[in-house]
């Protein structure tokens, strides 16, 4: 729909009636929710609370059982260009360095020359001459690679699936002040991890999901939902 | 069905007995190969009703696969209906008929196989609507599997004692009816063996690969055959009359029986579906599966509430 | 259009280049040829005469054990970090990337024939009694044949329990036509008794429907969960 960024605060993201079943079992079960541009939203909960599953579903990677994903007003196949999608695995290829990594998946959106690669890259704060393959990085250094991949195509919607685990304390803190500013830019984000704290204070929301729903979304994690008795 | 199943069994046993009788008593005897040959009475209808399974279930693939992009079902119809129009008439211009008749096939089986197509695909379409289509799928491809398996082991029991061999290579009907089979299981083993959310789709894109792959099969044994005569063992040419009349009988049978067990078959898979949406709906509706807090009566055990 | 061969070249580079990096596997691969050769020597007595009537038959079952070795590896790097979702979520279109994985199999499948071929003209004392020069259509149809489907059923075996085992459970079946064609080919030339004309037109035609086929529905495979 072309008039709808025009608008002050437009509803980028929506899912409605989301329901995924693998088999017999519900991993979402009926997530209806809007979510503002330019906002940084962390989705919380326990394991098997769906958060992986619903940013898969937004990435496009997940077919809904039931339900619909909406972004930008098209389907997530149809906006991919504007997804930028980060996971636990790193999404590379170990045998390479990390700018041939980016030089690849460069060309898979089009995106000619090595100075886009190079400057994500240092964005990340990572050297792009290093020739070292990217199976020999360590975990955080592998998860700021992966991030760099994510952003290549400068996209407006970013979704990371635990992009902090196993990353030393330094890195993760090197992510998060650039995701705060990717946000500053106007970037939607949305980041699923179990170590919230890294983000209080950054976060424009916290989504709390359970057993496949959403139960409540705060703007810090003092007002945590009860737990079910 | 449950009351319409008994009868039906029932008639089909006798149907099955009569038939038995035609072969076994009232067919003349074979000139050259004697009683022998009475086994044609089972390998060739289990291969007309292996065939024809084999050939819903293609149906069955190609409409699973079109209907969900309208584009694409519209493209397959006006395809099907090509075929079965051009099919049922390019058999009769004289050249085509000329080379028809080099490769073993008269004009009018051709077009017959022709007009198939379009029959068949918009019947399965009619009476498989939605997800049953797929139930069809699976239940043709079993079935079939089943009496394909029943002409391998009649044509070398048939083979050994009339030509003194088990098995020919350049038999072209046994050796395609073998690549069938094995295309088939295959088929089934794929079904069973794939952990993907899109296994039915799969299957279906594997049994259309197949449905592409018997032509070649065909063609590529016949050309073979030419340049190495091998023994023929179903016997070609002209049948006496009172024999082909008893084969008929006989394919009329088979063919009740294959209905009979298709529609079990179909009854248990589509009951074994209902059964898994009804636990997954329940899922939805109560995490953990504390089923005692769902009264069984509110679950919905068809299609149709979303 | 332009962008699709520029993807489907950049991704046959990367795995060249991925290939090229990984000797170890490669020659590994190498000798794993070899000593099939070896196996088939052993098992079948070389006396020149009777050898030329079944070396069509023995070449190719030959190259085919390698390929489905070959053929197995295919996704192997893409499963390591689950990069087919990257691959999934980009704007690339999946069919770019299949044209890559075969035409990448193809040339590692052609290197190792390459390699078998001269050994058992060796070992079997082979002579070409046919015109040779159809040899080498024969050979290209009848790889392109085994490696097209390959990558597809290795595709589809990606989401499947006992994942080396489906790819030749998929693949055997649906290439007897194409084995058949292959080996009478090969036999037909080396003994000089027929013309090969036939099986080349029918390994063509089969490389044709089965590209068409595999290239049209490669996405509907990728997407699988």
């Amino acid at each position: 729909m072309p008039g709808m960024e025009a608008t002050s605060n437009p509803d980028l993201v929506r899912v409605s009636g989301l329901v995924k079943q693998f088999g017999r079992f519900a991993a979402l079960r009926g997530v209806t929710a809007e979510f503002d541009g330019g906002r940084f939203h962390v989705i919380l909960g326990d394991n098997g609370a769906g958060k992986t599953t619903l940013l898969r579903a937004l990435a496009g990677l997940a077919q809904p059982t039931r339900g619909a994903v909406s972004i930008l007003g098209k389907t997530p196949q149809a906006a991919c260009r504007n997804i930028g999608y980060m996971a636990h695995p790193s999404l590379l290829y170990d045998e390479m360095s990390g700018m041939e990594n980016l030089r690849y998946f460069a060309r898979l959106y089009d995106i000619a020359g090595d100075e886009r690669c190079a400057q994500v890259i240092r964005a990340v704060g990572l050297e792009p001459e290093l020739s070292r393959p990217v199976g020999k990085y360590s975990q955080g250094m592998r998860q700021r690679m992966s991030l760099a991949r994510a952003i290549l195509q400068d996209p407006k919607i970013l979704l990371l699936d635990e992009p902090f685990s196993n990353v030393d304390v330094h890195s993760a803190r090197a992510m998060v002040g650039l995701l705060a500013g990717m946000r500053d830019a106007g970037k939607t984000i949305f980041v699923v991890t179990h170590q919230a704290a890294l983000l209080e204070g950054v976060a424009d929301e916290f989504v709390w999901m359970q057993a496949g729903q959403i139960v409540d979304r705060t703007r810090s994690l003092a007002e945590k939902p009860a737990e079910p008795a | 069905m449950k009351k319409a199943f008994p009868i039906l069994a029932v008639l089909t046993a006798l149907f099955l007995a009569y038939a038995f009788y035609q072969a076994m008593f009232v067919a003349p005897t074979d000139a050259l190969q004697g009683d022998v040959y009475r086994i044609i009475y089972y390998h060739v209808p289990s291969a007309w009703t292996a065939f024809l399974l084999f050939f819903l279930n293609f149906m069955a693939s190609v409409q699973y696969l079109a209907s969900p992009k309208p584009s694409t079902a519209r493209a397959v119809k006006w395809t099907v209906i090509a075929v079965g129009v051009i099919g049922a008439i390019v058999p009769f211009v004289p050249q085509v008929q000329q080379w028809l008749l080099t490769i073993g096939m008269y004009p009018s089986s051709a077009a017959t196989t022709a007009l198939m197509f379009p029959a068949c695909y918009f019947l399965v379409g009619k009476l498989f609507r939605g997800p049953s289509v797929d139930v069809l799928a699976v239940t043709t491809a079993e079935v079939g599997v089943v009496f394909c398996t029943i002409v391998l082991i009649t044509g070398p029991i048939w083979a050994r004692p009339v030509w003194g061999i088990w098995w020919a290579p350049g038999d072209i009907r046994l050796t395609s009816t073998l690549v069938l089979w094995l295309i088939y299981v295959s088929y089934l083993v794929l079904r069973r063996f794939s952990d993907s959310a899109q296994t039915q789709k799969l299957a279906a894109v594997l049994a259309v690969f197949g449905a592409l792959d018997v032509p070649l099969v065909y063609f590529s044994i016949w050309f073979f055959r030419t340049q190495h005569p091998q023994p023929v063992i179903g016997g070609g040419g002209s049948m006496d009359p009172r024999m082909l009349h008893v084969l008929l009988i006989n394919w009329m049978a088979f063919l009740c029986f294959a209905f009979l067990v298709c529609w079990s078959r179909f009854q248990l898979e589509k009951m074994r579906r209902e059964v898994e949406e009804a636990e997954a709906m329940e899922s939805l509706m109560e995490p953990g599966g504390s089923s005692a807090q769902i009264s069984k009566a509110k679950v919905p055990l068809g299609r149709g509430s979303q | 259009m332009k962008s699709f061969w520029s993807i489907t070249m950049a991704t046959l580079a990367k795995d060249i280049r991925l290939e090229w990096r990984s000797k170890d596997a490669l020659n590994a691969m190498l000798f794993f040829s070899l000593l099939v050769v070896v196996i088939f020597v052993f098992s079948f007595d070389p006396l020149a005469e009777e050898s030329r009537h079944i070396v069509g038959g023995l070449v190719w079952v030959a190259f085919l054990f390698a390929a489905v070795v070959a053929l197995n590896q295919t996704w192997a790097r893409e499963l390591r970090n689950q990069v087919l979702d990257a691959y999934r979520v980009s704007p690339a279109p999946a069919t770019a990337l299949f044209v890559a994985k075969v035409l990448g199999n193809f040339i590692f499948v052609s290197l190792l024939e390459a390699l078998m071929t001269p050994l058992f003209v060796i070992f079997y004392n082979l002579r070409v009694l046919g015109p040779a020069w159809q040899l080498l259509p024969v050979a290209l149809l009848g790889t392109w044949a085994l490696v097209v489907n390959g990558t597809f059923f290795a595709a589809m075996s990606l989401r499947t329990r006992s994942r080396e085992l489906m790819l030749p459970l998929l693949l055997f079946p649906i290439s007897i036509p194409a084995v058949l064609g292959m080996v009478a080919a090969t036999t037909s030339i080396l003994t000089g008794d027929n013309p090969a004309h036939f099986y080349i037109v029918l390994l063509l035609t089969y490389d044709v429907v089965f590209t068409t086929a595999c290239v049209g529905l490669f996405d509907t495979v990728l997407q699988a969960e």
